[in-house]
């Protein structure tokens, strides 16, 4: 599935893997929060990469201790009605300070991508939308009315000079 | 009132630009319609029985004469001459083709409204008490923290995907006129050594599982508001359940998991936001926001008004509106006037575009250019002296205006059932309208008192009828259509949800029975003063059904 990062279309280097099904040699895999949280210290002798796929009913607290070794987090949005990514994003971001990439995967669609964005999730696995129109989605608001994960300056500062 | 400065006008005006581009993608089949609704549903557009609705916010009621004349050229121009004001102090416009909506948004923003978040999963239009800012039993204004939560919730980019819609209000006066027991959130403002702040109710809410909402904290100081408000709506957003729509709102999590544990819940995450994770409004903003809503600069008159006394003691008919439609203001000689939308025989809450037209000239001549919308669907021009009334009730009486009945038996909240609901079961419209014929007398009406019937035409409860001294809910049996009565709901600072009363009653057979139980309620009451709900919750609901199945 095409993937957009930070404005462009990238080569996808991570598989999933689900299940309990063996990591080969060399690769970059997520797994669920389940088997990550099982094996982390396995996990972490591999000298490639190690990523964790998260669904909606996972508490991304849970992966506090191990942020710093994790270099991609995948955010499962099942269907677009399905909102908590969003607060799991925002906890990772923000109160957690992770730094690595958080990927939206799932049934991504193009006008979730701004409030995703905000989230702090710059990266999207989508079929949904082409790179010019997820380009667009990004734009299509120049001023935030609040504080989030994103980094934007809200206008209740930009009124007052900060 | 709240003007939009730079920032607030880029936005709505992108929202324009977004939604043209959503509905052109709609239009050309690039957008199925299942992937349209959640767009057009975040921005009040609706698929009804016979066409598209559009429901257009107005943030907590309020509106100036400029804006009103708007929405009467909406209805002039794209809709069939008029628009229907909603319990959520919103308007709807219901025959609005899609292919004109982004247009309509456009003229909406000429005058600084919008529709955004009107409807669908997220955070709605916060509501408030009609009289705010003009009361006389009012302790804060609730408009500036109103519209403090209106730009919070706007595009909130973590709560647009909710469970479920969610809905807050704010009232700042003694009696609740705002319905905040009733609602997700509910804000009461109050004052504690001197800081300002608010009591905080949530898991309120109607629909097919009444609840009365829960008191989570007593007092969240002012500048913490916003940061308490987050860790709700983020213990919603993760906890809340999405496997059944019917089982989604907020008040079923809090219920799920009772009050103590939801509250438990909320402080928890409240603690554990980190400094920079806080919203920390600057207080210039706070300031800023306030400095909107200064009372307006009224001329000193004397508490009493000549012109006023003399119209009284002349003009019956005058007299009869100005004890039924007037509202204790905080300036002396002065008045809020309710322009009641619930001529008998009418559809509760509907206006013409002329109707909007008139009310506009009224209030930029007579009401300091500020009018408001009830929830119980009524408009009110909030500050005008008691001088201009005879002048302004015969303008208002000319234009089928002056209907005498602010909070009487015929000022029902209607919702628009099976006429325009496809969501309904049964027909509201023509059942209300069958009651305010019965109780019609303006004799009979006043003798009877302050009585509120709400009638809903299905279990989702638009029309409040969970919380209406008497409630009417419309119901399908079998192809036919039964009305449920309940006895008992209020929506004020003693918020209870009514109880039924017994079996359905046939649509024909619903005028009659009421009828019975109000001339029972006038035979039993102690006094003249003692309203239906107080001798209801005096003597018990029994001499009441009875009377509403006798036979007759």
């Amino acid at each position: 599935m095409p993937l957009i990062k930070n404005g462009a279309e990238i080569d996808d280097i991570w598989a999933y893997v689900d299940g309990e099904a063996e990591l080969s040699e060399g690769g970059c895999f997520t797994v669920p929060l389940g088997r990550f949280l099982a094996e982390a210290s396995t996990l972490a002798e591999r000298n490639t990469q190690v990523g964790v796929r998260l669904s909606p009913d996972d508490d991304a607290a849970l992966l506090e201790p191990y942020l710093q070794q994790i270099q991609l987090i995948e955010i499962t949005f099942p269907k677009y009605t399905d909102g908590r990514g969003f607060s799991q994003a925002q906890l990772l971001r923000r109160r957690f300070g992770y730094e690595g990439e958080l990927r939206a995967v799932g049934h991504v669609l193009r006008d979730q991508l701004f409030y995703m964005n905000r989230s702090g999730i710059y990266a999207y696995e989508t079929s949904r939308a082409a790179l010019s129109e997820v380009l667009e989605a990004l734009k299509e608001y120049s001023e935030v009315y609040q504080p989030a994960a994103g980094g934007r300056v809200p206008v209740f500062r930009k009124r007052h000079g900060n | 009132m709240y003007r939009y400065d730079e920032f607030d006008a880029q936005i709505v005006k992108e929202r324009v630009a977004q939604f043209r581009g959503q509905v052109e993608r709609r239009l050309s089949g690039e957008l199925l319609e299942d992937e349209f609704k959640p767009l057009r549903l975040q921005n009040g557009v609706y698929l009804q029985l016979h066409a598209y609705m559009l429901r257009v916010a107005i943030p907590y009621g309020q509106l100036s004469a400029r804006q009103m004349r708007m929405l009467a050229r909406i209805a002039r121009e794209y809709d069939r001459n008029y628009g229907h004001f909603t319990t959520r102090q919103n308007i709807q416009f219901n025959w609005v083709a899609l292919k004109d909506i982004p247009d309509v948004l456009a003229l909406l923003a000429e005058v600084e409204m919008h529709a955004i978040q009107t409807s669908g999963n997220c955070i709605r239009n916060t509501t408030s008490d009609h009289y705010a800012g003009a009361a006389r039993d009012e302790i804060m204004d609730p408009r500036p923290w109103c519209e403090i939560i209106r730009q919070w919730s706007t595009f909130h980019p973590e709560f647009a995907f909710l469970p479920r819609k969610f809905k807050i209000a704010v009232t700042g006066a003694a009696h609740d006129r705002a319905a905040i027991r009733v609602h997700d959130i509910g804000l009461h403002m109050r004052e504690r050594d001197g800081v300002r702040g608010f009591e905080v109710h949530v898991g309120g809410g109607q629909g097919r599982t009444p609840h009365i909402a829960a008191l989570v904290n007593d007092f969240v100081p002012e500048d913490r508001l916003l940061d308490y408000l987050e860790a709700i709506m983020r213990v919603y957003n993760l906890h809340g359940r999405r496997d059944n729509k019917y089982k989604a709102r907020i008040k079923i999590l809090v219920n799920e998991l009772g009050e103590e544990e939801f509250t438990r819940q909320v402080e928890a995450e409240f603690a554990a936001q980190r400094s920079h994770e806080k919203i920390d409004l600057p207080q210039a903003e706070i300031d800023r926001i306030h400095a909107y809503f200064a009372p307006p600069e009224l001329a000193t008159k004397p508490e009493t008004s000549d012109v006023f006394e003399a119209a009284k003691a002349s003009d019956k008919v005058f007299a009869r509106w100005a004890r039924t439609n007037l509202h204790p203001h905080v300036t002396p000689g002065y008045t809020s006037v309710t322009v009641s939308l619930k001529p008998i025989g009418g559809l509760a809450g509907d206006a013409t575009d002329a109707q909007m037209e008139i009310i506009a000239n009224l209030a930029e001549t007579y009401g300091q250019d500020d009018i408001r919308v009830s929830h119980a669907q009524n408009i009110i021009l909030a500050h005008v002296a008691l001088d201009d009334l005879p002048a302004l009730h015969a303008e208002l009486d000319a234009a089928g205006l002056a209907t005498p009945n602010e909070s009487l038996i015929t000022d029902l909240i209607v919702c628009p059932g099976l006429d325009y609901c496809n969501l309904a079961n049964a027909r509201s419209i023509p059942v209300g309208q069958a009651v305010q014929k019965v109780f019609a007398d303006p004799d009979y009406q006043e003798d009877i008192g302050r009585l509120h019937i709400n009638i809903s035409g299905c279990i989702n409860a638009c029309g409040h009828h969970h919380v209406g001294h008497i409630g009417i809910l419309g119901v399908d049996r079998k192809g036919e259509e039964f009305y449920q009565i309940t006895f008992g709901g209020r929506a004020d600072e003693k918020a209870a949800i009514g109880d039924i009363a017994g079996p359905g009653l046939k649509s024909e057979d619903v005028p009659g029975a009421l009828k019975r139980v109000v001339d029972r309620y006038r035979e039993l009451r102690s006094g003249k003063d003692e309203l239906f709900i107080d001798t209801l919750g005096r003597l018990g609901h029994d001499p009441f059904k009875e009377a509403l199945y006798a036979a007759d």
